[in-house]
């Protein structure tokens, strides 16, 4: 699971991952993550509209024995939330990259998603 | 120095996440938290526990000299029953929580939890009148067999029949050819036994167990689910739900304090005043009914005000809910009684519930 690292995605080195859609970035957290993360029970979501603020913290993800903070890859408004992760935050588990995803992002700087690490650069910090 | 049980190598080869837990190498989990949480409530889990530490006492008197240290009472048992029980300080608080098997009145062990081993001992040699304790920690492992087709398991690999021990009884026996102390006890909620073996023969033991239980869809489980299991059953933690601070009444545990005794206990004075007075604060399950998870440390609030703290908390896999415990004042202690747990600044409301909060049906 820990290999599953899509070429096509933006990182940090918090282990959340970026995908440019259009004029969005849609925003989760890698397989590594939520490997290391457990089961995931719980995710504290931001309301829309929110911005958020590169590096800051955004949100909370809970596993059974574990409480960790979301960090924003970008800053931003947050246009969409995943809703469906309320009533089924192991989706997070099982697919981190697709049905998983948590927040939509309008970027404040398109630009800023070009710095983030690219999976070759973000793959030495999974192991 | 981080140590080891006999086991170690075994969880590693099953790919378990290992972390230090009071000084120990263990497994958290191998696959999942919940998967092995509901392998025990649905099938049969193993649990290495070969952590805990056993202290022995041998010789003429130590009936009485254990009796003496233990809030329960081993009198009113027979040979082969154990019994839950408090080490209590001279307040009435725990110095630990502790099984002690009755194989005679002149031959009692005493499982205690591993963070507290080298203190207990120290504890009871200290105040041990008559018979002198042994610490028989690094001899023995520890493996819980644990779910409702635990017995059937057990009962496959051992001539020893099994229907006869009961619930907090123990028998010993070979298990997979294995030498065994087998006690239906357990920290789950579900039927099941302890296995306490030599050390040396732990891994045997384990490997018979998990090859055995295959047909029952057997599988190991770390102390993740261990954790969610026993929230669910509201069994208190020692360090949590339990301390040398809060006391066997506000934990309510009066039902493992005998204070008609005879030879009394350690403790027990403070007890008899804090019936007498009234117990201020009480340890209780709750329901968030907001969203959120309770932790260990979040504060409890009422009307703002904080009122005490969660002792133990999680998303209860079995009963699916956002449930904890903590200790309240006794007025907010009633079923029904609400406050709210703050939880990253927000009040979440709760409702004090009935426990344990896992109903069987």
């Amino acid at each position: 699971m820990s290999g599953n690292i899509p070429q096509d995605l933006k990182y940090t080195k918090e282990h959340e991952w970026a995908r440019i859609t259009g004029k969005t970035v849609v925003v989760g957290v890698t397989a590594h993550a939520q490997e290391a993360l457990g089961d995931v029970v719980y995710v504290e979501l931001p309301k829309l509209g929110v911005q958020l603020v590169e590096g800051k913290q955004f949100g909370v993800i809970e596993s059974t024995k574990a409480v960790s903070d979301l960090y924003a890859p970008i800053s931003g408004t947050v246009v969409k939330v995943n809703d469906e992760l309320t009533g089924n935050p192991s989706i997070i588990n099982t697919d981190p990259y697709g049905a998983g995803w948590i927040v939509e992002v309008e970027p404040l700087d398109a630009e800023q998603v070009g710095k983030l690490l690219d999976a070759a650069a973000y793959e030495p910090l999974t192991k | 120095m981080t140590r080891r049980t006999p086991l170690n190598e075994a969880h590693r080869k099953l790919g378990a996440r290992m972390v230090d837990f009071v000084g120990w190498d263990m497994p958290v989990q191998y696959s999942s938290v919940i998967a092995e949480h509901e392998a025990v409530r649905t099938a049969v889990g193993l649990f290495d526990v070969s952590h805990m530490g056993e202290i022995e006492f041998t010789g003429p008197g130590a009936l009485e000299t254990v009796n003496r240290l233990i809030s329960n009472d081993l009198g009113r048992c027979q040979d082969g029953q154990a019994v839950y029980a408090g080490l209590l300080n001279d307040l009435g608080g725990f110095v630990d929580d502790v099984v002690a098997y009755r194989f005679s009145p002149e031959r009692i062990l005493i499982c205690v939890n591993s963070s507290n081993r080298e203190k207990d001992f120290a504890w009871m040699k200290a105040r041990a009148e008559g018979v002198t304790p042994v610490d028989r920690g690094d001899d023995y492992a520890q493996i819980a067999v644990q779910g409702p087709k635990a017995v059937g398991l057990v009962q496959r690999l051992t001539k020893a029949d099994l229907s006869g021990v009961g619930t907090y009884r123990f028998t010993e026996g070979e298990v997979a050819g294995v030498k065994a102390i087998i006690s239906r006890t357990g920290y789950t909620g579900e039927d099941g036994f302890e296995l306490y073996c030599a050390t040396d023969d732990a891994v045997k033991l384990w490997d018979a167990l998990l090859e055995a239980g295959q047909p029952d869809g057997v599988k190991a489980c770390g102390l993740g689910a261990r954790d969610s299991l026993r929230t669910e059953m509201k069994y208190a933690l020692y360090g949590n739900d339990i301390d040398d601070s809060h006391t066997a009444l506000e934990a309510g545990l009066g039902w493992i304090v005998k204070l008609d005794k005879a030879g009394g206990f350690i403790g027990k004075d403070a007890l008899v005043a804090q019936k007498a007075a009234g117990v201020p604060r009480k340890l209780v399950g709750f329901e968030l009914t907001g969203a959120g998870i309770p932790r260990h440390g979040y504060p409890i609030l009422k009307d703002g005000v904080r009122v005490g703290e969660v002792t133990s908390g999680t998303q209860g896999p079995t009963v699916k809910k956002p449930i904890g415990m903590g200790y309240v004042p006794t007025n907010l202690a009633t079923e029904g009684s609400t406050f709210d747990v703050e939880i990253r600044g927000r009040a979440v409301p709760a409702v004090v519930v009935k426990t344990p909060f896992l109903k069987k049906s």
